[in-house]
């Protein structure tokens, strides 16, 4: 995707802020964006806003807040993928001649515990099937089948993110823990531990794209792509985690990865950082498989030599993952983006991976829809 | 007899869920749905699916998710029924340890209900023999 660049970033730390309104957590993350690319408040063509919970017009209000109304504004919805979906359809109305000057967003004010989904009918509430964590479960046994992943796999996927979420002033946990801290944590769905499940949270992530012209100063986008699983009972059609009811469906992670290396002109290889989707433990390591990161079946040892942790061969999860920051959902994809940029930058400070060129950000949105964005300096 | 949808198993002394199969793909689904899942041909018979399968992923469930008001902590998982579907299901077994990849099971019926209106009738998975 020659021809797009980040213009300006901004976020709004992910937790818990009951004094704040989802339009006050989305202007604060709008605003630094706008700030930070120069296009000042009338500088915009076009706002697309990624949320999943936020209600109707939810962008219309945060950009009414700043008196930055006047555009196209369109919400978008898309799962845990919304952010990224914004971004996908921004970057899609820069590079086809439309506009110079786009803003994507994604905001979002999550309840605490489990969530309740609109996607699932209320049979498949009264018969027990909507338990979101079991799914994830379920996922992370099959993956400690094929790949022989164990709990202190499990476990040290935990440690890394979290270690890394140290140096993160933008996460919700900030906070070291021990292996044997995760593995004494509450079960809640075997093998998953508590503290092996990312938060549903707060928080809000904005990015300022424009044309890339001689004069290009901003980090490169290279590919922004969402895809949906190709058809086929998935789950019942009732989770985000294809492939356990029929394995010959390809993984929506797989496929968005494809398309997106191949737009990029990229191979995995290429990558010098990845922010993937890590809602639970076992889920980092499934999306490292699933985007090529290691051969099927690889994502254990991974983990145990240390190529996805900083200071390794490929870290995965540098601003501490979901399991720090916890999970935001229309503004998950778009805080990648964000940790993305200010890596390509040299701008992340502690947890800066050292000369970093090319990443690679992954969400999975209910459906499923999976996102995948490369970035380069 | 108050189930929690209808159509998707039948009752009496021998249940089985109610599945799909595409007269133009063949493949089997679960629930029944109009429209083939796979294909998309609009051309899908109803076939009763095994009562009996093999478990192939479980977990157990250990906080009620919202709109669910049957027991809890209760047996969650996938099992393959006839080698040929998957299915995803409320298992009878509420402690994981206790069960194995493979491990044959047969449908039964059971009540998922708070008890303040009457049973209310859904299907689950119970492990054959002890």
């Amino acid at each position: 995707m020659s021809g797009v660049e980040v213009a300006g970033v901004g976020i709004h730390p992910f937790g818990r802020f009951p004094e704040k309104t989802l339009t006050d957590i989305g202007a604060e993350a709008v605003r630094a964006a706008v700030a930070e690319s120069g296009a000042g408040t009338s500088g915009l063509e076009a706002a697309f806003c990624g949320t999943a919970y936020g209600g109707v017009a939810s962008g219309h209000k945060v950009l009414g807040r700043l008196s930055m109304t006047g555009m196209p504004i369109i919400d978008v919805e898309a799962g845990c993928a919304s952010g990224a979906a914004a971004m996908m359809l921004a970057a899609a109305s820069i590079r086809s001649g439309q506009y110079q000057t786009v803003l994507a967003f994604g905001i979002e004010k999550m309840p605490k515990g489990i969530i309740r989904s609109s996607f699932f009918d209320p049979w498949q509430e009264a018969a027990g099937l909507t338990s979101t964590p079991a799914y994830f479960a379920l996922r992370a046994q099959r993956l400690m089948l094929s790949s022989g992943v164990t709990e202190d796999d499990l476990a040290a996927v935990v440690v890394k993110n979290r270690r890394h979420g140290t140096a993160n002033p933008d996460a919700m946990f900030r906070s070291e823990v021990t292996a044997e801290d995760v593995l004494a944590s509450r079960m809640v769905c075997p093998p998953l531990r508590l503290w092996m499940l990312c938060s549903p949270n707060e928080g809000a992530a904005a990015v300022v794209l424009r044309r890339s012209g001689r004069g290009r100063t901003g980090v490169r986008l290279r590919s922004s792509v969402v895809l949906s699983h190709l058809p086929g009972p998935v789950l019942s059609e009732s989770t985000p985690l294809s492939g356990l009811c029929d394995d010959t469906v390809a993984s929506p992670t797989s496929r968005a990865a494809e398309a997106a290396y191949d737009q990029a002109g990229i191979g995995p290889d290429d990558l010098d950082l990845v922010e993937c989707q890590d809602t639970d433990a076992a889920r980092e390591l499934l999306s490292c498989e699933e985007l090529g990161l290691c051969d099927p079946g690889g994502s254990a040892a991974l983990i145990r030599d240390g190529s996805t942790a900083l200071g390794g061969r490929l870290p995965v999860n540098a601003s501490g993952g979901l399991l720090s920051k916890g999970e935001p959902l229309g503004a998950s994809g778009l805080g990648q983006v964000v940790e993305l940029v200010r890596q390509l930058r040299g701008d992340a400070g502690g947890r800066q991976v050292a000369g970093a060129r090319v990443g690679l950000a992954h969400t999975i949105g209910r459906g499923a829809n999976a996102s995948v964005v490369v970035l380069s300096r | 007899m108050t189930t929690v949808q209808e159509d998707l198993f039948t009752t009496g002394e021998d249940p089985h869920l109610i599945g799909g199969r595409c007269r133009d793909c063949r493949r089997l689904h679960f629930p029944r749905t109009g429209t083939c899942p796979y294909c998309g041909a609009d051309t899908v018979e109803t076939t009763e699916l095994p009562a009996d399968g093999r478990l192939w992923a479980w977990t157990s469930v250990t906080a009620a998710p919202p709109g669910y008001l049957g027991p809890v902590p209760y047996g969650f998982g996938v099992v393959e029924l006839g080698g040929c579907v998957r299915v995803v299901t409320r298992l009878t077994e509420p402690d994981a340890g206790a069960l194995h990849a493979g491990q044959p099971v047969h449908l039964v019926l059971d009540d998922v209900g708070d008890g303040s209106d009457g049973p209310l009738i859904s299907w689950a998975f119970a492990p054959d023999g002890p």
